[in-house]
């Protein structure tokens, strides 16, 4: 008897994983702030929202404080890696070596060059196909205010909102990542 | 039939960019419809079958045909 319950109850989990995401059961989602302007932080929001949406996924990424570079229409195009107090940088040298003029160039030189070889698709690519695809963008409006950062200067397909716009969406994400 | 109607070459490609082409590829299918994708990426073993677990949709074979030489068929299911 209680054999069979199990086994019922067992059956239909299956079932309920196996059941297609469209129709009533709502899409998965996934919240990303994005708070860092670096070469190597700007990647993994774009290739996990592209991802996610090519896994049927609804997706928004927060871009706050130095995460505004990534959707800054100049800035996200100087995107640069620092080898100071980074020991995993592409060119790993003493700090006082990475202080000197031009060295933060030949670290984000070294890095884009790795990049390539490893046909790395470019980061501007990358952010392209998640505005492509329906990923939703939100420029912080209070760290624009803070920069001096106006609706202008951000690249086509963002929408500005704050802390309540994100959460928003967030509160019903199945997942939220913080980078 | 396990035929494939369309080939996809993501080989000399990168994660997340074999994934994404799929994704458009298979949608360019009709329901039933087979695709074949081609990769170099060895992350896309791992990556093409949790897609496809993901999107409900029938990864047919996974093959490694050699060091940096991978091959999967995929079926449309919706």
């Amino acid at each position: 008897m209680i054999g069979d319950i199990m086994t019922t109850e067992t059956e239909s989990k299956i079932e309920t994983s196996l059941m297609p995401e469209s129709g009533t059961e709502r899409p998965k989602r996934m919240a990303i702030i994005a708070s860092k302007g670096t070469l190597d932080a700007a990647y993994p929001p774009v290739i996990l929202a592209s991802t996610a949406v090519a896994m049927d996924m609804e997706v928004a990424i927060f871009f706050t404080f130095y995460g505004l570079d990534l959707i800054h229409k100049k800035r996200s195009k100087k995107l640069k890696v620092s080898p100071i107090a980074n020991p995993a940088a592409p060119m790993p040298v003493p700090n006082i070596i990475g202080m000197i003029p031009g060295m933060t160039g030949m670290a984000t030189w070294m890095m884009k060059r790795w990049m390539k070889g490893a046909n790395v698709a470019k980061f501007e690519e990358l952010r392209e196909i998640c505005i492509e695809s329906g990923v939703r963008m939100i420029g912080c409006q209070m760290t624009m205010d803070v920069m001096g950062v106006k609706e202008t200067d951000l690249i086509e397909g963002v929408e500005l909102g704050g802390a309540a716009s994100f959460l928003e969406f967030a509160k019903d994400a199945d997942i939220t990542l913080f980078m | 039939m396990t035929e494939a109607i369309k080939t996809l070459d993501a080989r000399n490609l990168s994660c997340p960019m074999p994934v994404l082409k799929s994704k458009k590829a298979l949608k360019e299918l009709e329901i039933g419809q087979i695709l074949e994708i081609l990769a170099t990426d060895p992350g896309s073993m791992a990556d093409i079958p949790a897609w496809t677990r993901s999107t409900g949709q029938e990864l047919i074979s996974s093959e490694e045909l050699g060091p940096k030489d991978f091959r999967f068929l995929v079926k449309r299911l919706k």
